[in-house]
């Protein structure tokens, strides 16, 4: 079974978010477990550039396994203020530790994420 | 339908498999990376359970005339313990499926297809044999055998070790050949020097009953040199890179072998040699011989890092739909985007450039000659 971490927040299209969730406050976003098992041995990441605009439940990004292409969607709208560059040489780390030295972006909120998942919402849907 | 389940079912969920249907069967994705499993069977070896292939069986005294009249290829001509491979086409000359004969005696021919096309390969075989009058019969013994592939440079070494003492000299055949073995504990085998990967390896083709002894077996006798078990993702990416087609991407009844750029697997007969006769196909695949082809196979391999996949359009200089993708992935060997492609034969001289829409981007990539990786002989 792959790991749902309490402490943290997620959409329905499998990414999660750590930290404050109110407007102004800056979280981190990566992939679920599930989302990495799924895809198989990540190659490439694509992730928004710093200073992009994101919208949630839009793309803006995307991730390349051996076997699959699959669109990052960013989970809270705001302004990315910083992209986790050691992805392009180790994406692996995405599979190794989706949670930890894997995350791949970071953004300030422009608004409050009110429609993310806890845990148990996220477990219900990635089923 | 409930999915088919290899005899190795309790191996891979004891191994804790990513499991994935495949034409019906439930059949290993990935064990652990993906990646990792490609890297172990280009430098050291892999195991794979390939018990979703089908296992026909075409006996009878005119074994080999009715397969030289249902196949491309001049089977007849095959020796005793030789491996071919070949094609089965249509009347149109399209492909009905890819595959590999073994001729394990002179009236016993194995054909081994698609697990997706296998009923019918199956079905064709018997009324090709039956409209032509000739006595042979096809038994599918699929599900009576499991085949077990052992793939990478130390296999030779790892399936050796798996003989019984005395019986181990596996070393000496060479490709596309098969033999009788006997492993370890008394368990028969019929081990082919064949594979999908584009490395050294052997097919072993067993019992059903026996599967999980010689598995188990593989995977002590090949702890030592690295040996992992592989799942079918790693075998796309080995056999893409080692630019193999796989039937449904690179081939279909829509386009003949010579499109696929392997005209070579058609025998017409050779001036001065035996009758090769008539074969299912053969009026319409000279036509294409004589007249030419429309659209080539090529390898395309790209500098950027976003890959091509199945179905992109290949694009020329204006953004024209010009070919289309059969084929792509990261190679994790190259480290570049690879892919296989129909395009005109205008197109096809390596390293012509041409564009791919990457989800609504253009990316370029060049022609390149098969295959992306060769081993050193």
């Amino acid at each position: 079974m792959a790991s749902i971490p309490e402490e943290l927040k997620y959409s329905k299209e499998h990414e999660w978010v750590s930290g404050d969730v109110t407007s102004g406050s800056v979280v981190t976003v990566g992939i679920t477990e599930h989302a990495a098992e799924a895809l198989g041995d990540v190659v490439f990441v694509e992730a928004p550039a710093v200073g992009a605009s994101v919208t949630a439940g839009e793309v803006c990004g995307e991730l390349e396994s051996t076997k699959a292409v699959s669109e990052l969607y960013s989970p809270v709208s705001g302004t990315v203020t910083e992209v986790n560059d050691s992805l392009e040489n180790a994406p692996e780390s995405i599979n190794a530790e989706p949670y930890g030295s894997g995350w791949i972006f970071k953004v300030e909120l422009s608004d409050d994420a009110g429609d993310l998942l806890d845990a148990a919402g996220y477990a219900d849907v990635s089923e | 339908m409930s999915a088919l389940r290899s005899p190795l079912h309790a191996q891979h969920v004891a191994l804790d498999a990513s499991l994935v249907d495949f034409a019906g069967w439930e059949m290993p994705l990935r064990y652990g990376g993906d990646v990792a499993e490609h890297h172990a069977v280009r430098n050291a070896a892999g195991l794979f359970d390939l018990s979703h292939m089908g296992e026909l069986m075409v006996r009878g005294a005119d074994a080999a005339a009715a397969l030289d009249h249902a196949l491309v290829g001049h089977m007849s001509r095959m020796g005793l313990g030789r491996a071919k491979y070949t094609m089965i086409c249509a009347a149109d000359g399209g492909v009905l499926d890819d595959l590999v004969v073994y001729r394990r005696d002179w009236d016993h021919f194995m054909v081994v297809a698609n697990a997706a096309n296998r009923e019918r390969v199956l079905a064709e075989l018997q009324a090709r044999f039956a409209a032509a009058g000739l006595d042979a019969t096809v038994d599918d013994e699929t599900h009576a055998i499991a085949l077990i592939a052992v793939q990478g440079p130390a296999s030779a070494g790892i399936v050796a070790r798996m003989c019984e003492a005395g019986a181990d000299d596996v070393d000496v055949m060479k490709y596309y050949t098969g033999v009788n073995i006997l492993l370890e504990g008394g368990t028969h085998a019929y081990a082919a020097r064949t594979g999908y990967t584009g490395e050294d390896g052997f097919e072993l083709f067993v019992a059903a009953d026996t599967a999980a002894d010689v598995w188990e077996l593989a995977l002590r006798e090949g702890a030592a040199d690295g040996l992992q078990p592989c799942g079918l993702a790693s075998r796309d990416s080995l056999r893409l890179e080692a630019g193999m087609p796989l039937y449904g991407h690179e081939l279909s009844h829509d386009s003949t072998p010579f499109e696929a750029g392997l005209g070579r697997v058609v025998s017409f007969g050779v001036a001065g040699g035996p009758d090769r006769g008539d074969f299912v196909g053969r009026e319409a695949l000279a036509r294409v011989r004589e007249e030419g082809v429309a659209k080539t196979l090529v390898g395309l391999v790209g500098d950027g890092r976003r890959a091509a996949r199945t179905g992109y359009a290949v694009t020329d200089a204006e953004d024209n739909q010009v070919g289309i993708v059969t084929s792509g992935l990261p190679s994790p060997t190259l480290g570049q985007p690879i892919a296989m492609a129909y395009v005109p034969p205008a197109l096809a001289e390596p390293g012509t450039v041409v564009g791919v829409d990457v989800r609504g981007r253009r990316e370029e990539m060049r022609v390149i000659a098969l295959p992306f990786y060769k081993r050193d002989a």
